[in-house]
């Protein structure tokens, strides 16, 4: 039997319920000092609500929190920060236009008369980054830095505010997979050091390489807490989904037709520094297959995909999409060929504040389909987004007519997908298509785009994750600064290799 | 959607915001009324109650009777010039709601409606009337006075859209280049008013050409007052650019482009043409304002306006934002300011209390209505306590989260 004192935080019995739906049915947490303490479950399944209890955003019905032992109330955010709880959340929480060491002791200043103590500041910050691994530049200004570094900025505040109880949440959607391994070493790091970790995730190999126990939400329920070296990726899984899951996926060989999508010696400028951000890149990609960009953050893959979709300028080269010449073309003109699932969603692929119907036809309103003289056919655009909801599995609170801003991460991105995947065009472009997704989503969004490809549609993929490209993909090119670092057949390469390529340690004008 | 709903609804919390910030504004007014009232000498406690009697019923007065006691009753006159004087107020209102829908901040409704002054006075004066029948030269001079306005406004979008100038400080700075540019050309034109001049400054009543516009037998129902079809021609208006906003192609980008940018672009929409455009029609609703102000021919424009912009541009602001930039809304929110102005000068005309103390009411609703969204807040939380006003519902009001976002732990956090 364990002794109540090895608890640093119980969440006992928490029951939330929202109208029409138990966000949290009688789910117990319980977080031993010093241990990672993994959150597994799908998108919906709770985890989010119960976090919120746990800042006091929320009051549960029934349940009490423990620390230490001891019951506690928590009314507000301020109430947890007070018992040394702290966040790093999914979507960060930065001011963009300070720097990151602003950023850092914002809202814990150390002042003297009034005036802002940043010496001292800087000082503690560089010694926690030392400490603990975590490189960030001190004076760039958040919004000029890649997603790595904000999540090392995140973490850092709470270091910088002594929080011993640490709420990771899915921290490694955005990293490569050298900054996964990184912040698996702080995580360790970081309990050695005494602090205690909740590690909400739904990747089943990082929960099984880092954490020390998992407890597994679905559908609000709670389902079991288990020691992780007493279970296996495969039983995680079923427990998290309610079903056996196909982890691998699964194709057949490809079959590539035509050129539809034909790049060469394109450069396009960044908007950081001086030098082309994308330099000299050609590649083609042909009709039913699937071709990866693969790279580390911030190596020119965001910069590409702007240029393509037209969203900023190619400074030369040329791309050519079925048989058209579309380097200078409007992005709606592009639309004709291309449908785009964006790396962000909440700045490209969304209208946040506009309902999931008006969404669904943001591209196409214009089509003699839903609209005539120029007024939309409101019954048409209903009749459309509800069978893409009904096709798609769209989940949401009020249907068509359900503002996306409301709507959970993964649903959003299943709206994007069903919207491009339906505008039926020859090529599509889906970059980062499964990032903070769940292990049932994935499964769905790859079937997809497997499905699409044998269809005999073109998928330019650009992904940062590793199992993706290697599960999903025909060929990779990886790309590395700016620049086509090389292309490898998935079948006869390993992560290792694509490793080097992506860090720059390998060429392939040297291997020429 | 169910009826039940509506009163959960973020609508219905956002209408009832607006009516406590009326309430609140008022509540005010009464209090700076019995203020007033006690401290100064000449009114006293009598005059207390028959001052906040007219500033809530004003509208309704009908003077004093032989005993000196109020009377009210239907006055047209009133009533009738309170149509009159919402009708350029529902223009700028319009004007500021629809560039705010679509995500611009239209303070630039004052220089618009200048230069709509400017063009539909121009035009309805100098074409000779005895050559073209005069209500085509009414027609000329509106469209002539919402184009010229149009273009103004187009100028602060252009500076947004193609030099990412913020469009307050554009549209402060057209603001001013209008006013000067109105008084230099007036100052050069020979419509200055050289016939009724006991007062100086003033340019022709467009009367003096035989233009005005036509009274649809609104003049026989309110009698006495200076309403004409113009009001009419307004709530059309209204009713158009809710039809524009709601239900076609365009009115779709423009929201789409004000709510986000980006994702817009992304979809292939012209963000740049559509902020323009969004802008020029802003500023051809500011300046139908002015036309149909200035076209009554009851009206006459101060030409020496350099040193100051009209107040009714202005007010375009609280009107729309009573409204909550709902273009239905702004027709109401214009009838419920215009009745302050009138209730204003009931006051003053029927006691010793200034008009002005309608003033402050609606500078409290104005602020009042920029807090309205926190007060719609407040609502929200007032209704999640089942002992309150929804006792009889089921369930709380939880408008927003009725699905579980995953995101909703993130509005707290260690920050």
């Amino acid at each position: 039997m364990e002794n109540k004192q090895d608890y640093v935080i119980e969440m006992l019995h928490i029951t939330k319920e929202f109208p029409g739906i138990i966000a949290n049915d009688d789910i117990t947490l319980q977080l031993r000092r010093g241990e990672i303490h993994a959150l597994l479950g799908e998108n919906g399944a709770g985890k989010s609500t119960l976090m919120s209890v746990l800042f006091g955003l929320y009051k549960p019905e029934k349940g009490e929190i423990r620390k230490n032992g001891e019951k506690v109330t928590i009314n507000d955010p301020n109430d947890a920060t007070r018992l040394g709880i702290g966040m790093v959340h999914q979507h960060f929480k930065l001011v963009e236009v300070f720097t990151v060491l602003e950023n850092i002791i914002l809202g814990a200043e150390t002042t003297k008369l009034g005036f802002l103590q940043k010496k001292e500041a800087r000082k503690k910050v560089e010694e926690l980054s030392k400490k603990y691994g975590l490189s960030v530049d001190l004076d760039a200004k958040v919004e000029d830095i890649t997603v790595g570094m904000q999540q090392r900025v995140e973490i850092l505040k709470m270091l910088y505010r002594d929080n011993e109880i640490l709420i990771f949440d899915e921290p490694t959607a955005v990293l490569t997979p050298q900054e996964i391994d990184e912040l698996m070493a702080v995580m360790k790091n970081l309990v050695a050091e005494g602090k205690s970790i909740l590690f909400i995730s739904h990747k089943l190999n990082e929960i099984m390489q880092v954490s020390d126990r998992v407890t597994v939400l679905r559908k609000g329920k709670y389902i079991d807490t288990i020691n992780t070296a007493d279970t296996t990726k495969e039983e995680l899984s079923s427990m998290m989904v309610g079903r056996p899951v196909q982890l691998v996926v699964d194709k057949y060989e490809a079959k590539p037709g035509e050129v539809v999508l034909k790049v060469e010696s394109v450069c396009i400028r960044s908007h950081i520094h001086n030098r082309d951000a994308v330099h000299n890149v050609s590649f083609e990609v042909r009709a039913g297959e699937i071709v990866c960009l693969a790279g580390i953050d911030g190596n020119g893959q965001t910069e590409f995909i702007y240029g393509l979709s037209g969203l900023d300028k190619v400074s030369s080269g040329k791309i050519t999409l079925c048989g058209r010449d579309i380097t200078h073309a409007a992005i709606a003109d592009r639309g004709h060929d291309m449908s785009h699932i964006p790396e962000d969603r909440h700045k490209h692929g969304l209208v946040l504040d506009f309902s999931l119907e008006d969404n669904m036809v943001i591209q196409r309103f214009n089509e003699p389909m839903f609209q005539h003289h120029g007024f939309i056919d409101k019954k048409q655009v209903r009749n459309y987004a509800e069978r893409l909801i009904e096709q798609f599995d769209v989940r949401s609170g009020q249907g068509p007519v359900t503002i996306t801003r409301s709507m959970s991460g993964g649903n959003q991105q299943k709206a994007i997908i069903a919207r491009e995947i339906d505008r039926d065009k020859a090529l599509i472009v889906a970059v980062q298509p499964t990032r903070g997704l769940d292990v049932g989503a994935i499964e769905y969004i790859h079937s997809q785009l497997v499905a699409e490809r044998d269809r005999g549609k073109a998928v330019l993929l650009v992904s940062l994750e590793l199992d993706e490209v290697m599960g999903l993909s025909d060929r990779i090119l990886v790309m590395h600064n700016g620049e086509i670092a090389g292309e490898f057949d998935p079948k006869k390469t390993t992560v290792e290799e694509l490793g080097l390529y992506m860090a720059g340690a390998k060429h392939k004008k040297e291997a020429e | 959607m169910e009826k039940k709903s509506f009163f959960r609804s973020e609508s219905f919390r956002s209408v009832l915001a607006s009516l406590i910030s009326i309430v609140i504004g008022m509540a005010v007014g009464a209090l700076i009324i019995c203020a007033v009232g006690m401290t100064d000498p000449s009114l006293g406690a009598s005059s207390v109650g028959e001052g906040i009697k007219l500033v809530f019923g004003g509208l309704f007065s009908t003077g004093r009777n032989a005993q000196g006691v109020l009377t009210w009753g239907f006055n047209s006159t009133n009533i009738g010039n309170m149509l009159f004087r919402a009708t350029p107020l529902i223009m700028t209102g319009l004007s500021v709601a629809t560039a705010y829908k679509t995500g611009l901040f239209n303070i630039g409704a004052p220089g618009q409606y200048l230069m709509g002054t400017m063009a539909s006075l121009m035009i309805a004066l100098s074409i000779p009337s005895d050559k073209v029948p005069p209500v085509l030269i009414w027609i000329i001079a509106f469209a002539g006075g919402t184009l010229a306005g149009a273009a103004w406004g187009m100028i602060s979008g252009a500076m947004k859209a193609f030099l990412n100038i913020n469009e307050v400080i554009a549209c402060i700075m057209t603001n001013w280049i209008a006013a000067n540019l109105v008084t230099f050309f007036f100052d050069i034109s020979n419509f200055k008013n050289v016939v009724e001049n006991t007062k100086s400054g003033y340019i022709y009543k467009t009367t003096y050409n035989g233009v005005a516009t036509a009274k649809l037998g609104l003049d026989k129902i309110f009698s006495g007052s200076q309403v004409n079809g113009g009001i009419i021609i307004a709530i059309i208006i209204a009713a158009g650019v809710y039809i524009l906003m709601e239900k076609t192609t365009l009115g779709f980008q423009l929201k789409a482009c004000g709510s986000n940018r980006h994702a817009a672009r992304y979809a292939g929409i012209k963000d740049k043409r559509n902020i323009v455009l969004s802008m020029g029609i802003a500023g051809g609703l500011s300046a139908a304002g002015a036309s149909l102000y200035y076209l009554a021919g009851n009206t006459e424009f101060f030409w020496s306006t350099y040193q100051s912009l009209p107040a009714i541009g202005f007010n375009g602001i609280p009107v729309a934002l009573l409204a909550l930039c709902n273009p239905i809304g702004v027709i109401f929110a214009a009838f419920f300011m215009s009745m302050l102005d009138i209730c204003g000068l009931q006051l003053s005309n029927l006691t010793a209390y200034n008009e002005y103390i309608t003033n402050v009411i609606i500078a409290v609703i104005v602020y009042l209505s920029a807090f309205s969204l926190f007060i719609s807040m407040l609502l929200g939380k007032i209704g999640k306590k089942p002992e309150t006003v929804n006792a009889n519902e089921e369930k709380p009001v939880i408008n927003d989260k009725t699905t579980v976002a995953e995101d909703a732990a993130g509005k707290g956090g260690n920050e």
